[in-house]
């Protein structure tokens, strides 16, 4: 029998015809794309409201009283968990992992798409549970995201009784939903790739997001067992978890658990987490870069080794979030010590991206203004993380503003921003239309600086002691009042940006039905989604042939090539050596 | 689709240089269908989940106070007035991995194209796995209520055991029956012809590999729950 790969056998794909399963129950990766963006980012927009309840709290704590302390710890739960897991997570491989990979890799689907259609709708259901929680008795868990025992099913915390059920239940039904679309993007990435497209020719956006959903199916499982053993140690009683405890002057009926066992699994998945939402972000922002640099990208093979390299070593670095929960020190040297060396292939890409960008022919279009915004809050973010992972300075700065303005200048802002920069670059591919650049400049330089009005101050705020998760801070003595005046003024910031993001929706939904038609290829990018022949791209993604692939994903600017971009399915013109 | 199955190309190398030039390859990496690969990967991750499982009940066990039951004391069946320790999981371990024999064959029996032979042996294997389920009902039932354990506490030492015990074999337990009607069901399509009409039997070997899986997971469980 001849050898014929899977992906060149005719495939008999049916294509939808009612309303319904064309946008709804549809199997089309580009809609569940779609479908996932706007489910995060509607539930992402709930946890910036509840951020800015937040700030109003903490810069006006005597003039207004909105929230209750009981609610301030809610919000900050929800918040963090939200953005982290149900907006970044969901957003960067639901969303961008649904329409790019088949896009790029030169596929008609991902592989399985009817489980890719249930992955959607189990997501939709596990924020469904998570958003009822704030309508049940007691209302949502105020355990802090990390949801630490004992205290997170202990009576007297906010949501003990119905919110910490809820949030474990949601969580165990998001993993399920992630595993079956994270099957599906690792097995299309690995083993439907178009005629010529090698793993080392794949775009850099193809490989973080691949490399991030690996880790996913690896650090999930730890997030499931232990969400699985603190809903039976809340339930049913048992004491996984729980040590021997008085509660409200009453002996609890637990006895013998351990609480560091949940921290250990908790951080085992919550590393590798970080990595799960910045390397797609560092695919997303290569491509950016060299697209509007019009120059390759510099050292891709040393970029992909980078990925690799920073996802393995995410699997041994997750006690650095522990050194002050009393475990053995020689731990925390241990953990010290791959940390830092986790900086090593990060600062390899960071060199790199600066590397790309020196001496290109730089178009400070909207998405790259976002992409050279990234660079310097990662920057930023990630030398505070190298102060975080040394002990001796860890321990002073633990649970103060300082790691407060660390992980949110690191995978907060950073992945946000190139969220930002991927839907402004990839809009015109998405609908056909083009957004307003002006305003698209206006909501990054707003946002840009605003964020650094907000994250600056915090760390000053956490060299001077200031706690976090406190409601009010009054009548701590070694608080300056000059303290309480740095607070004020990041939430007026943390508000202004807030507010600054109503530009980015006005943008994106007026230009969706008023926008100047847009180019096929309106940035001159070499990858395959770009050379589609319809925009949007019909179902089914290419005409009755798979594009064939026939050099890298970033000819920009080569020598005596007749324009400054030479797409990948273009065959090398005679007497033309092709780099990869 | 009639030309499915997937054979070797037959420029494939063999050693390292082939692992390079499969890595390197384009279409795909791993030459094996996508349900396939699909499956392998899903076990990979399914593999964390237990490690996890088993990893945090030997942490429970070092750190609870109270000293553990013995489980071969606990496990053990009266049967014609001799006390025979682990009498019971002894056969179900032998159940179980009788299964994966009858389960090897079936896949054998695939490939060569004999339809009536897949289906008895896939029949012979959902039944040793229903068995298994049927024997550990009986024991959760005699642990329950001879022994009175519960997950929150037992009579014979620390309260931890019969949690970990409930989750863990619980959670095997979900497995294999949700094993059991994924194998009944790829075996009424084998009867019914679907895979003799599309000549590929594939769909048999990657539920004969979740089917193994499972085996191999028990083996574990036997030996840090048990024998331990």
């Amino acid at each position: 029998m001849a050898y014929v790969a899977l992906s060149d056998r005719g495939q008999v794909i049916s294509h939808p015809h009612s309303w319904i399963t064309k946008y709804v129950w549809s199997q089309d990766h580009k809609v569940i794309a779609i479908q996932y963006g706007i489910t995060a980012i509607a539930v992402g927009v709930l946890a910036l409201v509840l951020s800015a309840m937040m700030r109003l709290q903490l810069g006006f704590p005597d003039t207004l009283s909105i929230i209750s302390p009981s609610e301030y710890y809610q919000y900050v739960t929800m918040h963090g968990m939200i953005m982290v897991i149900y907006l970044l997570t969901a957003l960067f491989l639901g969303g961008f992992g649904n329409y790019l990979i088949p896009l790029m890799v030169g596929a008609r689907d991902m592989v399985f798409p009817y489980m890719n259609m249930l992955s959607y709708w189990v997501y939709l259901v596990s924020v469904i549970i998570l958003v009822a929680s704030f309508f049940v008795p007691g209302g949502p868990t105020g355990a802090g995201w990390t949801l630490y025992p004992p205290q997170a099913i202990m009576h007297g915390t906010p949501g003990a009784d119905w919110g910490i059920i809820l949030m474990l239940v949601s969580l165990a039904v998001f993993i399920v939903a992630f595993t079956m679309g994270g099957l599906n993007y690792v097995t299309t990435v690995l083993q439907a790739r178009t005629r010529g497209m090698t793993m080392i020719r794949l775009p850099l956006s193809v490989w973080g997001i691949f490399t991030a959903t690996i880790l996913g199916l690896l650090a999930f499982p730890a997030l499931l067992v232990s969400a699985i053993m603190m809903t039976l140690d809340r339930l049913l009683g048992t004491s996984f978890f729980m040590p021997a405890i008085v509660s409200m002057g009453e002996q609890t009926s637990y006895d013998g658990g351990s609480p560091i066992l949940f921290q250990h699994l908790f951080w085992f998945f919550g590393h590798p987490e970080v990595y799960i939402v910045a390397l797609p972000a560092f695919g997303l922002v290569s491509d950016l870069l060299s697209t509007h640099a019009r120059k390759n990208i510099f050292g891709y093979r040393m970029m992909v080794w980078a990925i690799v390299i920073i996802g393995a070593l995410s699997f041994v670095v997750w006690a650095h979030h522990m050194y002050v929960s009393g475990m053995n020190p020689y731990f925390g040297f241990f953990f010290a010590t791959t940390t830092l060396i986790i900086a090593v292939p990060t600062a390899i890409k960071v060199y790199n991206w600066v590397l790309t960008l020196w001496h290109g022919n730089i178009h400070l279009t909207v998405p790259m203004l976002f992409a050279i915004g990234f660079i310097f809050t990662f920057v930023h973010g990630g030398l505070t993380g190298i102060f975080l992972g040394n002990v001796v300075v860890d321990l002073p700065l633990s649970d103060t503003y300082f790691v407060v303005g660390h992980f949110h200048m690191v995978m907060g802002v950073s992945p946000i921003l190139v969220v930002f920069g991927a839907i402004y670059h990839w809009y015109p591919k998405m609908t056909g239309r083009m957004f307003n650049s002006a305003m698209g400049k206006w909501h990054f330089w707003l946002t840009f600086l605003g964020t650094y009005a907000i994250y600056l101050p915090m760390h000053y705020l956490g060299f001077l002691g200031v706690p976090r998760r406190y409601f009010a801070y009054e009548g701590i003595d070694f608080i300056p009042e000059s303290a309480m005046a740095l607070n004020t003024q990041i939430t007026v910031a943390a508000l202004f940006v807030a507010v600054v993001q109503i530009l980015f929706f006005v943008n994106i939904i007026w230009s969706m039905f008023k926008g100047p038609k847009a180019d096929p290829n309106p940035w001159g990018a070499t990858t395959l989604e770009w050379q589609t022949a319809e925009t949007p791209p019909i179902h089914g993604n290419w005409g009755p042939e798979l594009p064939g692939v026939y050099r890298w994903a970033y000819d920009y600017s080569v020598p005596g090539a007749e324009k400054d971009f030479i797409p990948q399915n273009q065959p090398p013109a005679p007497g033309e050596k092709v780099v990869i | 689709m009639s030309d499915n199955a997937v054979s070797s190309p037959a420029e494939l190398e063999e050693g390292v240089s082939g692992f390079t030039q499969d890595w390197t390859s384009d279409k795909q990496t791993f030459h094996a269908p996508w349900g396939k690969a699909m499956m392998w990967i899903f076990l990979l991750s399914d593999t964390f989940i237990f490690s996890i499982f088993l990893t945090s009940y030997m942490k429970v066990r070092i750190t609870t106070t109270v000293p553990w039951p013995n489980p071969s004391e606990v496990f053990a069946l009266t049967l014609f007035g001799h006390h025979i320790p682990l009498l019971l999981i002894a056969i179900m371990t032998f159940i179980l991995i009788s299964s994966s024999g009858t389960m090897a064959m079936a896949v054998n029996f695939g490939y060569r194209r004999n339809r009536k032979a897949v289906v008895w042996l896939m029949g012979a294997t959902a039944l040793f796995g229903a068995s298994f389920v049927g024997m550990q009902a009986f024991e959760w039932t005699k642990l329950i209520v001879e022994e009175g354990v519960r997950p929150w506490g037992n009579p014979m030492g620390a309260a931890q055991f019969g949690a970990s015990f409930f989750m863990i074999t619980g959670f095997h337990g979900l497995h294999v029956s949700a094993g059991v009607i994924y194998l009944t069901y790829i075996a009424i399509k084998v009867g019914r012809g679907d895979y003799d009409r599309s000549n590929n039997y594939e769909a048999v070997e990657i539920a004969g590999l979740y089917w193994h899986f499972v085996d191999l997971v028990w083996v574990f469980i036997f030996a840090f729950f048990y024998l331990w």
